[in-house]
């Protein structure tokens, strides 16, 4: 009997409304169960996920996932979305690929959109090392200076677009090595430190009180000359700088000047033409050649 | 009261249907002249053209969404220009106070949307339902075939007029002749369809359905109109010194012989018959008021008829009524501080909008500042600084802009991708009716000395028109 009272429903008092019989402390909780149409889209919505299994992928396995029947992916939708933006912009993007660059130039339309995709990619692939406007950095160059390493011409930056800088993935990338002096044991700390003086003051920069310019003059003519020049001008042929102009990749002072010749430098550019079509490296082209420094 | 009680009241007092009575007088005959006229504004004119040359829409009011221009006659509008329609806003302000402080709701009686498309759909209710007397029997009887194909039809053509309410709407927003014909033919954008059927439904709504209840509960204006009216603004009075007491005309006679007092109302109850907000305005003045003056026509119609000078409602203050009760001359104060002062602010506000307008630039220039990187040094040790500059040409023919630059001593420019120059200036030229975005190159040699940021003015001429325009920005150096 008493068992039988337990199991009882029981009611509150003050409202009338059923208990779940639990007490703590003297106080005695509501039966107030989720509401009916709550419960039955719960339960509706478990239901539902259950041909969610079958038709979209969603259980992981040990090295994939199960595909589900309609074959759906984000990714080949994404596939199928960049076709379609590709389609849209096939006139364009003819266009611009049977443009020569002095019809880019001339023609405003033409130009704008060779700017826009130029843009775009300079953000996606060369921002980067270069930086976002082409700033460059320490061993990245300015892309917005006059100063150019390999011309500055639609061509010639063209073909270092397509094709690297030392880039060990093109044969037909640009190629310069300049040897590490010190490293492989070709000039002494001495030579190096005058040959440094020497190139300071071809730049009209000061020199050491005590540098040994004559030496200096002596190992450069010897060792540098053949690529950089007689007066320091470089060559773009090979790639060299111009010693005595008021830019530099990476430093004029002494201890920038001693690591560079000491162990040289020759940074790397990838060859775009394996990752980006003939028309976005064109448009690229553009862009850099607009950045302000094009020639 | 306990929580149950309020549970079982409504949330709104029961609305009662309004049937108001035709009538003709003077000021019903202009509120159906200032209904044709605005309503054919509304309907038509997206029609009208305007020509302003080959490069331009030729519709004379369109707000091309599309393009980012609003049109108006002869003004072109650019979105950066929008602020004109904030000048039209307070103009619109003023005149709506104005009118207010000279003629009470002048607005809500005559002119608002609201009162004149009701108007419309009371005529239509009219045509298929009788008048007043006719409806109200009519509602009052069980369903029948001849109420029932009347109904129908009623609400048949408020749904076409609402419809072409909607339709008239998107017309503004596109070539209306070539819209039309995209409709006409299932072709028209989705927009076009969604907005007409939106129409459709407040027009159906407000108009045939909420009518009275729009003005009563939905709008704020009788409500501010309240704060701003004052005691010689002129409102629809019922001049009870005259009307009261109300008795019949015989009653009168036979008072008046005896020397008792006698109103001219006779209590024909004409002016609550024919009012469509459906309330007495012997009551005095009151928010629901809308001042349609339709009252007026009535009452005057029955004093003419029975003999009594007419007038017994008419525009007048509520001072007027006391004074003439105290047996002083009405007086009435049309010019006074108030209305100044409204009339004046619209004349500063209108002439400022003018003088804006008539002096405002075809020509603008915008410069934005390379920030990556701030400055570049060439090899010849001079510093350069790039912008970005973006010219507007607001005339309907392309313009060529020479671009000079002061600030820096022997500072250069130059325009990327424009190798025009007029006496070593870059030239830019910018299509009609557009704007151009050009990259712009700042050179101070190396001698000359540079803070660390300096003021740096642009400015670009039109070669032909010689409009003038400039931007100030900053030339940046290590």
């Amino acid at each position: 009997m008493a068992e039988q009272d337990k199991h009882a429903p029981q009611f509150d008092a003050a409202t009338g409304q059923s208990t779940t019989g639990h007490e703590w402390d003297g106080i005695q909780e509501l039966n107030t169960p989720l509401p009916r149409w709550w419960l039955g889209i719960f339960y509706a919505t478990i239901i539902w996920s259950i041909g969610y299994w079958v038709v979209y992928p969603a259980w992981p396995l040990l090295t994939d996932a199960t595909k589900g029947v309609i074959g759906y992916a984000s990714r080949i939708d994404i596939a199928q979305d960049m076709a379609l933006l590709k389609q849209e912009r096939a006139a364009q993007s003819k266009a611009l690929t049977e443009a020569s660059f002095e019809q880019i130039k001339a023609d405003p339309e033409l130009f704008r959109i060779a700017m826009a995709q130029g843009k775009a990619a300079f953000g996606d692939n060369c921002a980067a090392c270069h930086g976002v406007g082409g700033g460059g950095a320490k061993g990245y160059p300015n892309l917005n200076d006059d100063d150019w390493l390999w011309g500055g011409s639609f061509a010639e930056i063209q073909k270092t677009l397509e094709h690297g800088i030392r880039f060990a993935g093109d044969p037909d990338t640009r190629v310069s090595q300049m040897p590490a002096f010190g490293r492989d044991k070709m000039l002494d700390a001495a030579q190096i430190r005058a040959v440094a003086n020497h190139v300071r003051s071809i730049a009209g920069l000061s020199t050491e009180p005590k540098a040994d310019l004559a030496g200096g003059a002596k190992v450069y003519a010897d060792n540098c000359a053949a690529c950089h020049g007689d007066q320091g001008k470089g060559n773009r042929e090979m790639g060299a700088p111009d010693l005595t102009d008021a830019i530099s990749l990476y430093g004029m002072d002494m201890a920038s000047l001693t690591e560079t010749i000491a162990n040289s430098r020759n940074g790397v550019m990838p060859a775009w033409r394996q990752r980006l079509d003939a028309t976005t490296i064109k448009a690229l082209t553009v862009y850099v050649h607009s950045l302000g420094g094009g020639q | 009261m306990s929580t149950a009680d309020a549970d079982d009241l409504p949330l709104f007092a029961p609305s009662k249907k309004v049937y108001p009575q035709s009538v003709s007088g003077p000021y019903r005959r202009a509120k159906w002249i200032i209904l044709v006229l605005c309503l054919g504004i509304y309907y038509l004119l997206p029609f009208l053209r305007w020509d302003r040359g080959p490069n331009l829409p030729n519709q004379a009011v369109l707000a091309d969404i599309a393009n980012n221009r609003f049109y108006f006659f002869f003004i072109e509008i650019w979105p950066q220009e929008v602020y004109y329609f904030t000048g039209l806003l307070i103009l619109a302000a003023f005149v709506l106070f104005l009118m207010n402080a000279v003629a009470g709701r002048v607005w809500c009686g005559y002119l608002c949307p609201q009162t004149v498309w009701t108007d419309l759909f009371l005529a239509v209710e009219r045509f298929f339902e009788g008048d007043r007397r006719e409806r109200i029997k009519r509602d009052e009887a069980p369903w029948s075939f001849d109420k029932a194909w009347r109904k129908s039809a009623k609400h048949a053509v408020w749904l076409v007029i609402a419809w072409w309410t909607g339709g008239a709407w998107v017309l503004y927003f596109a070539d209306a002749p070539t819209l039309v014909k995209e409709l006409a033919t299932f072709t028209a954008p989705l927009s076009a369809y969604v907005w007409i059927a939106i129409l459709t439904f407040t027009t159906y709504s407000l108009a045939g359905i909420m009518r009275e209840q729009v003005c009563t509960y939905m709008c704020p204006w009788p409500r501010i109109q309240a704060a701003l009216t004052d005691d010689d603004a002129l409102n629809v009075t019922y001049r009870y010194d005259r009307g009261e007491p109300r008795v019949s005309v015989k009653q009168a006679q036979r008072l008046r012989s005896t020397g008792a007092p006698a109103g001219d109302c006779i209590d024909c109850n004409q002016c609550v018959a024919v009012c469509p907000t459906g309330i007495d305005i012997r009551d005095g003045a009151q928010m629901d008021c809308i001042q349609c003056g339709l009252c007026i026509d009535a009452c005057n119609t029955v004093m003419t008829k029975v003999g009594y000078p007419a007038g017994l409602i008419a525009y007048d203050t509520d001072d007027n009524v006391k004074r003439r009760q105290a047996g002083q001359k009405p007086v009435y104060r049309p010019l006074r501080a108030r209305t100044l002062t409204y009339a004046g602010l619209i004349l500063v506000v209108g002439g400022a909008m003018v003088y804006q307008l008539a002096t405002r630039k075809m020509a603008d220039i915008s410069v934005l500042h390379e920030r990556s990187p701030l400055f570049v040094k060439l090899s010849d040790g001079s510093i350069r600084n790039s912008y970005t500059v973006r010219l507007l040409n607001k005339r309907p023919e392309s313009r060529p802009f020479a671009l000079t630059v002061s600030g820096p001593a022997g500072a250069r420019i130059e325009a990327v991708g424009s190798a025009a120059t007029a006496d070593l200036r870059p030239v830019v030229t910018v299509e009609p009716d557009s704007s151009r975005e050009v990259r712009v190159l700042v050179t101070v040699p190396a001698d000359v000395h540079l803070e660390k940021s300096q003021p740096v003015t642009i400015t670009a001429s039109d070669l032909f028109a010689g409009e003038v325009v400039r931007a100030e920005d900053h030339f940046m150096a290590p």
